[in-house]
């Protein structure tokens, strides 16, 4: 019988090697050039991967002239105001979807189905107008310019009709014997309910935080101060501070990976498990 | 179940979400529209009304159609490398082997990576004097201008999203694989059949509505490519990397042409629209079931 050629696992390993080793090289190079003091040719032929005049002068040049310690606040309450308003808003509107009976619900379904279609990049122009007009920017003050960074991605509907689908899977006993003990709707939702959901609302949480972390479109056109810059925004920005000083540039760009690098490997297993993958993300 | 709730209740839970829904989706929605048909370009205080006019001077204008062409370009290019190439990943990974988490969380790093600082390390590779043109003349071939060639630029660009996007599809067809029923192989493998004909019979068949729904997410998130763009060429050289969401944000955030801006907005919704709705008519349907 002639059998055919099978896979070995040596070849996979081989193929899957080169292509972990394709993700990260752009890092790698990055990591290199961050570390090549100044006597040592980034240019040079053949490119050095090890580092021969190796230094941390750079890192510690590109902090002294960047507030990345700003940039990191600036996207941490970003980021912050914007998982928590989701969680939030997107379980108050998924629990009435999934468990009552009201006038309009087929019509208030449809309308947030709808928002998916939008995409932010078609409508960011009225958005602009529109935080301006409500005095959502950073030049009336600082605090108006998170709301403004924030409001507009408040709520939407994956992360509805995710909560709206952690709801449906609640056993409706839960709702009746806690009515039976005497909670009203607002406890229930609150008290029962809430907790219950936890495993959804903690890849809403983790999802939404990876998406407004790297938000970089909206912040580039509503900031207008340095000092309200979040990371992506600032990393740009070491472009024209350095021109074509690429070791600092690397550096600094490194640095700014690092947050979300250590939330990445302690969140891992919700990225690569794949049992949320595609539940909230635009 | 007897109604414990008010009559009020539904609407009150609903009501956060729906004042954030209708302020900045319902409203710029019309407004898109709305702002098509002004000019903006005389006065940005005081627009006036000019009908179709945005439109004609959108459909006269060369700069749109290039950009239109890029942005196919875009869709054609990454959509399918996007669709098929992490699908052979996943099937790789998806084997009893060592180091798969390893593996996963490496190739799923560009993902979650800021696309500032992916699109930065990618600039740095594409320098004139850089590692990508070392290997180029080490070929033995002339050094590329990736990103300062009208001929190139567009496509080391769509290089970036693509890597940046690899490890997110591969995670989403890995999640599919799993609901392959095993029985189908061992039967496959009865008859002799080898890697790729076990795969092109029984894989793909079974997946297919995940094939399909990558495609369509990778063509939305490919209609609306900014960031690459905007930290590595603006747009250039001569309107080469040039795609619809750089272009509305030059008119509007650059040139204060908020009208012209908005016809070509339109257009943009128009399209991916179209696309949102074959992917939740045909393929998310049940998740959406009221």
């Amino acid at each position: 019988m002639l059998k055919g050629f099978k896979i070995k696992n040596i070849y996979t390993h081989i193929i899957l090697i080169s292509i972990s080793l394709l993700s990260i090289f752009p890092f790698i190079w990055l990591i290199s050039t961050s570390l090549k003091g100044n006597s040592e040719n980034i240019f040079a032929y053949p490119p050095q991967i090890i580092p021969s005049d190796f230094t941390w002068a750079n890192y510690s040049g590109v902090w002294d002239k960047v507030d990345f310690i700003g940039y990191f606040i600036n996207s941490m309450i970003v980021a912050g105001g914007t998982v928590i308003l989701n969680l939030i808003l997107s379980a108050m509107a998924g629990y009435p979807l999934a468990r009552m009976e009201f006038r309009g619900k087929k019509i208030t379904f449809f309308a947030i189905l709808a928002t998916i279609m939008i995409p932010f990049q078609a409508i960011m122009l009225p958005v602009y107008l529109i935080t301006i007009k409500l005095h959502l920017v950073d030049s009336v003050s600082n605090l108006a310019g998170f709301a403004g960074l924030i409001m507009p991605f408040a709520v939407n509907a994956f992360g509805i009709f995710l909560m709206r689908q952690a709801f449906l899977g609640i056993p409706r006993e839960m709702e009746e014997a806690a009515i039976v003990d005497g909670c009203n709707v607002w406890q229930v939702f609150w008290r029962v309910l809430m907790p219950m959901v936890k495993p959804s609302l903690a890849v809403l949480a983790i999802f939404t935080f990876i998406g407004s972390w790297g938000e970089f479109l909206w912040p580039s056109i509503v900031l207008t101060k340095e000092t309200m810059y979040t990371l992506p925004v600032g990393v740009n920005n070491l472009q024209g501070m350095f021109s074509s000083n690429w070791r600092f540039i690397a550096a600094g760009s490194i640095l700014s990976t690092i947050p979300i690098l250590i939330f990445f490997l302690a969140m891992q297993r919700y990225f690569i498990s794949g049992e949320n993958e595609g539940a909230v993300k635009g | 179940m007897f109604k414990y709730y008010g009559k009020y209740a539904p609407y009150l839970f609903l009501l956060p979400a729906a004042i954030v829904l209708v302020i900045f989706f319902f409203i710029p929605f019309f407004q898109t529209f709305a702002l098509s048909f002004l000019d903006y370009s005389k006065d940005i205080y005081n627009p006036v009304f000019i009908g179709l006019n945005n439109y004609t001077k959108l459909f006269q204008n060369p700069v749109f159609y290039k950009v239109l062409w890029n942005t196919f370009i875009y869709l054609f290019v990454a959509v399918p490398i996007l669709a098929i190439f992490p699908l052979f990943l996943a099937i790789l990974i998806n084997q009893k082997i060592r180091g798969v988490t390893l593996y996963k969380i490496l190739i799923y790093l560009p993902v979650i990576v800021s696309i500032v600082v992916a699109a930065i390390a990618f600039k740095w590779l594409y320098a004139d004097q850089g590692i990508l043109n070392y290997i180029v003349t080490t070929l033995g071939f002339e050094p590329l201008g990736w990103l300062t060639d009208p001929k190139y630029a567009l496509y080391s660009v769509i290089i970036v999203t693509i890597w940046k996007g690899i490890g997110y599809y591969m995670i989403i067809y890995l999640a599919a694989l799993m609901s392959v029923p095993k029985e189908l192989y061992e039967a496959c493998e009865i008859d002799g059949a080898n890697f790729l004909t076990k795969h092109l019979t029984v894989t793909v068949p079974h997946i297919m509505p995940t094939i399909a729904l990558v495609t369509t997410i990778s063509a939305i998130s490919a209609m609306k490519v900014f960031a690459e763009i905007y930290v590595m060429t603006k747009g250039g050289p001569l309107n080469s990397s040039k795609t619809i969401v750089y272009y509305i944000y030059e008119r509007a955030f650059e040139n204060l042409d908020l009208g012209f801006a908005s016809a070509m907005a339109v257009v943009l919704l128009v399209i991916v629209m179209i696309f949102s709705l074959i992917n939740i008519l045909c393929f998310e349907k049940n998740k959406y079931q009221i």
